[in-house]
């Protein structure tokens, strides 16, 4: 409003030195606006990963200056130490059973709410509540305690506790993941919702039957979707902590059965104060995470469809 | 001919409507017990937290809020509760200012390196934490801020988390440019535009990333965990760890009384912003 108000700027002659003039003063206005990022992306981002890599080469404990040690960290991690691998092998069941439930849950009931006229705002906004609520320690702690002995899963079912039990702990921890399915849920949603209905109405005037309008309409219509949640909850999951700090009270246990990367890694760091080790841990993590994301993306070219792509 | 027709495919329709929202309505009460699950235990006597088999307490048992209350190792939960909020409101306030200052260079400057810079940006919405978690710990040891809030707030100051820098950029994209040439026309630099012109408008985009902000800061546990270890300075996340720690399950009642006090501001936010942390959640997955 203020602005309209103001008196028109009183431009110097020479148009082309005055736009000259002005692209150079808005080069340097960006820098002014960006100059919080940059220091973060340098000094947070870079310079960090910088250190952590040559820190990976020592054996750097956070007291004494690091002696560089070559590739003995990693070479340690990979074929010396049993608890390394089975972080490793945990995650990845970790991340094979929380992200494929987490995501096909999330698909169903996007397609059931997808044509519900009354109560859709209500469901979406009460499935995706736990969202938020569910990375807190809160939850985690009622996770604990509802699958522990003599609590509620171990009444209902008899099994015992699961957090108790080496091979049902790390699915205790995978279902709080999978009751956070709001989030993705969401993001389905608003992409089912953005496929054109003449395509549905063309495909029942063809004669096709709900599960071929679902397997050659919505699959491929809302596959960079797809693609987006796999992407993101993939590499959430390679970070899991929290629920499986708390569900083992920090230890990772039963006999290892909830020690997470992340959990192995924050163990070698701050308990331990292998700082060396536990940045080679970090840099394996992030190799790995990269690689992973390189993977999905390019089979994306094969699966993914773009509706612009077949436009242009 | 025709009414019969409608009444027949109609029939089965108003009944898979019925079976839907039973189907719902039942996946809800899976779900949210947990949540009642935490509220009954809250009140429950301490003899009936793991012997008694029923949800419903059978006495009102209040006293486990007081004992709550008190806090953990002499802090009471009211500094708890003032040390959580301090973090939150500092993460919220930076995050607003330099994603959004961030995020207008990106979306209408024009610089050298836009491209590139704009790509590693995105980038290091992917970056694992803890990449960056271990040397980032040392730089902030050497500045003697461990076991300070320095920390948990400084980063925000500086755009780190990326996602609401990218989440901002999308939402000034979607304002026309028509908007900034008329206050260029009226004498505005890039800076008058922007504050005037561009800010107020991004508010809904502003409003989503203070709200996300506030409850992932309010849930953050890793962090905190590394950086703080004095209980003076604990939030409420980590007093509930200790709580855990310290405590049998005889103070399993008091406990999930502090737990309640814990998540009772985010169900609030929850409920005051809901229609702004969904229709957040699902923009930053159509447009990207």
């Amino acid at each position: 409003m203020t602005a309209t108000q103001m008196p028109p700027a009183v431009r110097p002659s020479g148009a082309a030195a005055a736009k000259k003039a002005a692209g150079r003063r808005r080069e340097g206005a960006a820098w002014v606006f960006l100059s919080p990022w940059v220091l973060g992306a340098c000094v947070l981002t870079l310079l960090p990963m910088a250190v952590s890599l040559y820190l990976s080469f020592t054996d750097y404990d956070l007291f004494n200056p690091p002696n560089w040690v070559g590739l003995r960290n990693y070479t340690q991690m990979f074929t010396e130490d049993p608890r390394y691998w089975r972080s490793v092998v945990t995650t990845l069941t970790y991340v094979v059973i929380a992200v494929p439930l987490q995501l096909g849950l999330a698909l169903v009931v996007a397609l059931a709410l997808k044509n519900m006229r009354r109560g859709r705002g209500f469901y979406r906004s009460a499935f995706y509540a736990p969202s938020l609520l569910g990375a807190s320690m809160s939850i985690a702690l009622v996770w604990r305690a509802v699958f522990n002995d003599g609590g509620t899963v171990d009444n209902l079912l008899g099994t015992g506790g699961w957090v108790n039990r080496p091979g049902w702990s790390l699915l205790a921890v995978a279902l709080l993941t999978v009751w956070q399915f709001g989030a993705p849920m969401v993001i389905f949603l608003a992409g089912l919702q953005q496929i054109p209905g003449e395509l549905y109405e063309a495909a029942e005037v063809d004669g096709a039957g709900k599960w071929r309008q679902f397997l050659s309409i919505t699959v491929p219509m809302l596959s960079p979707v797809i693609f987006f949640n796999v992407v993101l909850q993939t590499i959430q999951a390679f970070q899991v902590f929290t629920p499986a700090f708390a569900v083992s009270a920090g230890k990772g246990g039963p006999a290892d059965s909830t020690l997470v990367y992340t959990l192995y890694l924050y163990d070698r760091a701050f308990v331990a104060s292998h700082m060396g080790y536990a940045s080679a841990m970090a840099w394996v993590l992030l190799v790995v995470i990269g690689a992973v994301t390189a993977v999905l993306f390019r089979t994306s070219r094969s699966w993914v469809f773009y509706a612009s792509e077949g436009e242009r | 001919m025709t009414t019969s027709s409608t009444v027949a495919t109609r029939k089965p329709v108003a009944w898979r409507r019925l079976a839907l929202h039973v189907g719902c309505l039942a996946a809800l009460l899976v779900m949210l017990y947990p949540l009642a699950w935490l509220l009954a235990t809250s009140v429950k006597p301490a003899d009936e937290v793991i012997a008694s088999l029923d949800l419903l307490p059978s006495r009102l048992e209040w006293s486990n809020y007081t004992t709550a209350l008190d806090g953990v190792n002499d802090v009471s939960v009211w500094q708890l509760l003032g040390n959580s909020l301090f973090i939150a409101g500092g993460a919220v306030i930076g995050n607003v200012l330099s994603c959004s200052l961030a995020a207008y260079a990106f979306a209408r400057l024009r610089f050298r390196l836009r491209g590139p810079l704009f790509a590693f940006m995105i980038a290091t919405i992917m970056l694992p934490h803890h990449a960056v978690l271990i040397p980032q710990y040392i730089i902030f040891n050497q500045l003697g801020m461990v076991n300070t809030y320095w920390p948990l707030i400084l980063p925000k100051f500086l755009a780190t988390e990326a996602f609401f820098v990218f989440l901002i950029v999308q939402f000034m994209r979607g304002l026309p440019r028509e908007l900034e040439e008329a206050a260029r026309i009226d004498g505005c630099g890039p800076f008058g535009s922007f504050f005037r012109v561009i800010l107020p408008l991004t508010r809904p985009a502003l409003i989503t990333t203070a709200i996300f902000t506030f409850i992932w800061t309010w849930n953050d546990f890793f962090t905190q965990l590394i950086y703080l270890f004095s209980p003076e300075k604990f939030t409420l996340t980590l007093a509930l760890r200790s709580f855990v720690d310290a405590s049998s399950t005889s103070a399993f009642g008091p406990m999930f009384a502090m737990s309640v006090i814990a998540l009772l501001p985010i169900v609030l936010f929850f409920l005051a912003f809901q229609r702004f942390l969904v229709e957040g959640m699902a923009s930053s997955g159509i447009k990207g």
